[in-house]
């Protein structure tokens, strides 16, 4: 029942040729190209509304693109269970009843299989990486007691368990402050250690430039996608994000007008 | 003298409880109360995650007609009810799907017009019957004493279906229920596990029928399960306290209903109502 469709190893872990798609109704990406190298860790920054959310689904085979061809390994992803998506916070019910380890475990459920029961070797698995993200002490707790930092671990736990090889984060530093963001920053050289592509939605171009091995630049269409140095030029940057773009100091420091909040690329599939 | 009153009012606190016990109607009507409370409870827990509490309502209001022309077509017999409480259930528990995945009207919009519609055409159908004010009264409140042995038959084979069921699609359900993205990149198959999720609803809101009836379905469903909320963070926890809470007012309901000659589907949804209340006192005075 469930697919594991075996990675051909000569193709790249992602290859995105040519998608679009739309959400309600909108165009949200536009005749967007690019491909990934195994253990690259990619910064996606553009304005609310750009379609990262869109982009991060499709190459999840959440959503159907309307037109271009995503590929995970040489095949489409819909057959792969190597992918992992990880939610932005807002869009989490934390109130709901499982404890710390029991979201961890539901990242084993494809291995597990139909009817199948979590074993000793999965338990231990999930406290192995709950001990990575350095949240083992609090397993047993219901979900809602955690930290916005640590329900961001979390769910980095889980893509482990899930045995991840490309990791989707939507906006995970978004909300935290910034202890929090710097320890989840640390987890992507234990990620890249582990071989794990990582692909992150993010709005502060200063750390893109700084944790990430090339930035991609997007505003529906695919304005730039590089080493940090050439992404982040401002006839690029204006051209993504327009006039909400403020240039201090010269050229050398940018910051944007924007903010983590209610953007209308966050889909609800509930 | 003090210790004679002693064994009198033992006496007379057994006999309070064993009186009703004598009739085979009761002893039949405790066990319905009690095996439907535990299988609407540990279903009812994934309504209230998924806050489904109105398509449960509306669901139930939705069988009505097939039931009404179960009636209709046994001349006023009982004992196939349940088959057809059983097929309209998940016809409409599909229709109501398949109508809330159309996006040109709201789904709740979508349910509330035909619920309205089938539940007036079920009272339609029973009103053409000359006795059918205490036969429509049966199908909106429940008759749970009027039970039959073959119809408790029914709801435990069907109601163990359903608890198998949920216990063999534990880890599926509950992914599902939490993280739907989560589900699909884990190549569950979501619209199968959503499908059967219906299905397990409709079976739950057959198998209770003769029990609560179709207006009082939902408090049965989403009342033991709300306040099994209030005092757990975990699902299995939460599954085994709502089912103790639907067990626990079943009983005490009919206890109720027969000291009191209140309606009995009426006493067991109040004590379960009681019970929510009392809960989430208990919980706002300790805050």
């Amino acid at each position: 029942m469930y697919p594991h469709i075996s990675h051909q190893d000569d193709q790249p872990i992602l290859d995105v040729r040519n998608i679009s798609a739309r959400y309600n109704g909108r165009f949200a990406l536009e005749d967007v190209t690019f491909h990934l190298h195994v253990g690259e860790r990619i910064a996606v920054v553009g304005p609310n509304g750009a379609g990262k959310s869109t982009l991060f689904k499709v190459v999840a085979g959440v959503m159907q693109p309307s037109n271009g061809d995503v590929n995970v390994y040489g095949s489409t992803p819909r057959g792969h269970v190597c992918i992992a998506y990880i939610p932005q916070r807002s869009q989490v019910d934390w109130t709901f009843p499982v404890s710390v380890a029991d979201v961890v475990m539901m990242g084993r459920i494809a291995q597990l299989g139909l009817l199948g029961w979590p074993k000793k070797r999965d338990w231990d698995l999930v406290h192995e990486t709950l001990k990575i993200v350095d949240l083992d002490n609090l397993s047993k707790r219901q979900i809602s007691q955690l930290s916005g930092g640590q329900q961001q671990r979390m769910f980095i736990a889980r893509a482990l368990a899930q045995e991840a090889e490309l990791m989707l984060m939507d906006e995970p530093l978004s909300g935290l402050d910034s202890p929090s963001q710097e320890g989840i920053l640390t987890l992507l050289d234990e990620l890249k250690r582990q071989n794990v592509t990582v692909m992150v939605a993010t709005h502060d171009l200063e750390q893109a430039a700084e944790y990430f091995d090339r930035i991609m630049l997007l505003n529906h269409r695919l304005i730039a996608f590089g080493l940090p140095d050439d992404v982040l030029q401002t006839d690029k940057l204006v051209q993504a994000y327009g006039g909400r773009l403020r240039s201090v100091d010269g050229d050398k420091v940018l910051t944007v007008d924007d903010c983590c909040d209610e953007g209308d690329d966050h889909g609800h599939t509930h | 003298m003090i210790a004679a009153m002693k064994g009198m009012t033992m006496a007379t606190l057994i006999n309070f409880f064993l009186e009703p016990l004598q009739y085979p109607f009761m002893l039949r009507g405790l066990t319905a109360a009690v095996l439907v409370g535990i299988v609407c409870a540990v279903v009812g827990t994934y309504v209230v995650l998924r806050g489904m509490a109105f398509f449960g309502d509306a669901l139930a209001h939705t069988i009505l007609p097939g039931v009404a022309l179960g009636y209709l077509v046994s001349g006023g017999g009982t004992d196939s009810l349940f088959w057809w409480a059983l097929g309209t259930a998940v016809i409409a528990a599909f229709g109501i799907g398949a109508i809330s995945k159309n996006s040109q009207i709201k789904e709740d919009t979508a349910i509330g017009v035909i619920f309205a519609g089938m539940f007036a055409l079920g009272i339609a159908l029973i009103s053409t019957v000359r006795s059918y004010a205490v036969d429509l009264s049966h199908f909106l409140f429940g008759d749970v004493l009027g039970v039959s042995t073959g119809s408790l038959w029914l709801i435990l084979i069907f109601g163990g279906l359903v608890l198998l069921t949920i216990a063999a699609f534990y880890k599926e359900f509950l992914t599902l229920s939490f993280d739907p993205i989560l589900a699909v990149t884990l190549r569950l198959p979501v619209g199968l596990l959503n499908n059967l999720l219906l299905t397990l609803i409709a079976v739950t809101i057959a198998v209770s029928l003769q029990t609560v009836g179709v207006a009082l379905m939902v408090a049965m469903l989403v009342t033991p399960a709300a306040t099994a909320s209030l005092l757990t963070h975990r699902l299995p926890v939460m599954m085994g306290l709502a089912a103790l809470f639907a067990s626990l007012s079943g009983v005490i309901g009919l206890y109720l209903s027969y000291y009191l000659s209140i309606a009995s589907g009426a006493a067991i949804v109040l004590t379960a109502t009681a019970f929510f209340t009392i809960v989430f006192l208990i919980k706002r005075l300790r805050n």
